[in-house]
């Protein structure tokens, strides 16, 4: 079990890279801030380096196939940290997105026998549209409501993929051409991907618009007073959080090379709340390794056999008792000048 | 024609059949100050939530140099030069208070999606004047605290600066300013007293709400009277503070004259301050 041990670091390594360069630059002088730049790019580089040694240490195609999916696993929470973490809108059906991405790239792939990348403008499209349909009649509403409405969305899309004969109805799509040709440069190509991935959602959580998001999910009122269109700064976190989740979608659907319903359940939503809640809301390095863990976890556990959910059950209380704000949370401390 | 830079005409507000204000007029003139005042529930915070576009009117408008702003959301109205605070301080505890502040540069920075992804130079150059902005009106408000963490660990009077900074940080033409002495000790109102002056030297007209009629009766060019919603008097500080229905407003019909004669005293004590 080495290989699943081995990729959990390396993908919370990616996270801390990201931060690095938004956070250091973006307080003000450049003196103490190089110290902090530096503290932070060598925690980054070190996980990205534990993320790329990984399958040199165990590169079985199960331990391949776990760490693929935990990477993928952490850009869905890189996603949803935007949605829930920074702007504070509590989505309980963001893998509608993941679903939306996939099923569109599997459709498209399988159907008019394109590679998969040039289905990649395909989804970008289909995600923002599928982000503004959603997003526009929900996002007027405050906290409990939202996060009901979101839920019934998230159910939507999976009874829809269900009942289409496009999607392959119950037993979905089978037969999607990968991106490369083996596990190990597919895993590769994904921490890259993600690396990115995770580097963008913190680089927009530094910007004018990431401030915006905080001042929405701080005081909405507030936030209006000074000029901030909230309406149209929440949708930008829709959005963007759809599109992380559908291009999620497509590496989870060249990895698996199917895709179906069962998939994109109520649970996966719930799963990735929990790495979002687990790691610290608003937390680009906290989510990511809470990601690595809800996604490992189960995996690593595995001896328990059938009891292995309820260890994961009890283990997840336990921090979140013992640490509520989340492992690794947020600290809005700045670097001073 | 010189349209005021903010006239309220014939604004009415009713919750259901709960009148809360009823027929109020007033107009503001650039780099003035002008008071309202009036007992608690007389309807002043529900007027500045209709100026700020947080409430809709009933009735009436409020235009800004001439333009009709009635009904626009709140950041339309303050992209049009208009910034408050809120009475119970609302600020972004989670957030550093450069932060806080960084909010009223909101709409002046220019940087995209695609800037804050790629961390072009115009990325870091408005990084850069928004948080020199702000640093800049955190020293107007004259902020002794910590500017780097979380806003919700300053005392509170500090936390009024911030609010007030971050307003000032949108360069507004016209501030609301509810009841910003509340709540602060005798230094701090003096400070704060101080702070409303110098705002009116950068050229910034000032709508305020307040009890303290120390520091009204000082500040105020002119001062606006509510009770039970409606509009009782308009005029001067000195005028008004003569006028029998705002005294009766204070201290009820009954008073007998050694009260409002008490009354009298403790509004012109308010003068000493002299302006």
């Amino acid at each position: 079990m080495t290989g699943p041990g081995g990729g959990a670091p390396p993908a919370e390594a990616t996270s801390e890279a990201a931060p690095a360069p938004g956070g250091g630059r973006r307080g003000a002088g450049p003196r103490s801030i190089a110290s902090r730049l530096m503290e932070n790019r060598w925690a980054g580089l070190a996980g990205l380096a534990v993320a790329l040694l990984a399958p040199f240490v165990n590169a079985s195609p199960y331990a391949l196939s776990v760490m693929t999916s935990a990477a993928i696993f952490v850009m869905l929470a890189a996603g949803l940290n935007i949605v829930v973490g920074y702007c504070g809108l509590l989505d309980l059906g963001y893998i509608a997105f993941f679903a939306v991405g996939a099923y569109t790239s599997g459709v498209l792939s399988t159907r008019l026998g394109l590679p998969l990348v040039a289905t990649l403008p395909a989804v970008l499209v289909v995600t923002v549209i599928a982000g503004l349909v959603i997003g526009a009649p929900t996002l007027r509403l405050r906290s409990d409501y939202l996060a009901i409405v979101t839920l019934g969305f998230g159910e939507i899309i999976r009874v829809t993929a269900t009942n289409l004969d496009v999607t392959g109805g119950p037993s979905g799509i089978y037969g999607i051409p990968g991106l490369t040709e083996g596990p190990v440069s597919f895993y590769y190509l994904t921490v890259l991907v993600v690396a990115v991935a995770v580097i963008g959602a913190a680089r927009l959580g530094r910007s004018r618009l990431g401030r915006a998001w905080r001042f929405v999910r701080e005081d909405e009122d507030a936030a209006e007073a000074m000029g901030v269109h909230t309406y149209k700064v929440k949708m930008a976190a829709y959005v963007v959080g759809a599109i992380w989740g559908g291009l999620a979608g497509v590496l989870f659907a060249a990895h698996l090379s199917a895709v179906s319903p069962g998939s994109f359940t109520f649970l996966q939503s719930a799963l990735v709340l929990m790495a979002v809640v687990l790691g610290g809301m608003g937390s680009i390095r906290g989510v990511v390794v809470g990601a690595v863990i809800v996604s490992l976890l189960p995996e690593l556990l595995r001896d328990l056999a059938d009891y292995r959910y309820v260890a994961f059950g009890v283990l997840l209380i336990i921090v979140m008792l013992v640490r509520p704000q989340g492992l690794w949370p947020a600290r809005p401390k700045e670097v001073a000048k | 024609m010189n349209a005021p830079l903010l006239s309220v005409e014939g604004l009415r507000l009713a919750f259901g059949g709960v009148v809360a204000i009823d027929g109020l007029t007033f107009a503001v003139g650039e780099a003035e100050i002008v008071s309202v005042i009036g007992p608690n529930g007389a309807g002043k915070t529900s007027a500045f939530n209709c100026v700020t576009g947080f409430y809709r009117p009933t009735a009436g408008s409020v235009r800004l140099r001439g333009r009709d702003i009635t009904g626009l959301r709140p950041s339309a109205v303050a992209a049009l030069g208009v910034a408050r605070t809120f009475q119970n301080l609302r600020l972004f505890g989670e957030m550093s208070v450069l932060d806080n502040v960084r909010a009223g540069t909101h709409l002046r920075i220019r940087q995209n999606v695609l800037d804050a992804l790629l961390h072009t130079p115009r990325y870091r150059r408005s990084e850069r004047e928004s948080t020199e902005q702000a640093h800049h009106w955190l020293d107007f408000a004259g902020l002794r605290g910590d500017r780097y963490g979380p806003a919700r660990a300053l005392p509170y009077g500090e936390q009024r600066r911030v609010e007030i900074a971050r307003a000032l940080a949108r360069r507004p033409d016209l501030l609301l300013l509810d009841e910003p002495a509340a709540g602060l000790n005798h230094t701090e109102k003096a400070e704060m007293l101080d702070l409303i002056r110098r705002i009116r030297e950068q050229g910034v007209a000032i709508v305020l709400i307040e009890h303290d009629m120390g520091l009204v009766m000082d500040v105020s060019q002119r001062v606006v009277v509510l009770n039970f919603g409606r509009e009782i008097a308009d005029g001067p500080p000195d005028e008004v503070r003569r006028d029998p229905q705002v005294v009766e407003a204070y201290l009820g019909r009954d008073a007998d004259e050694a009260e409002i004669e008490q009354a009298r005293a403790s509004v012109a004590g308010g003068r000493d301050g002299g302006a």
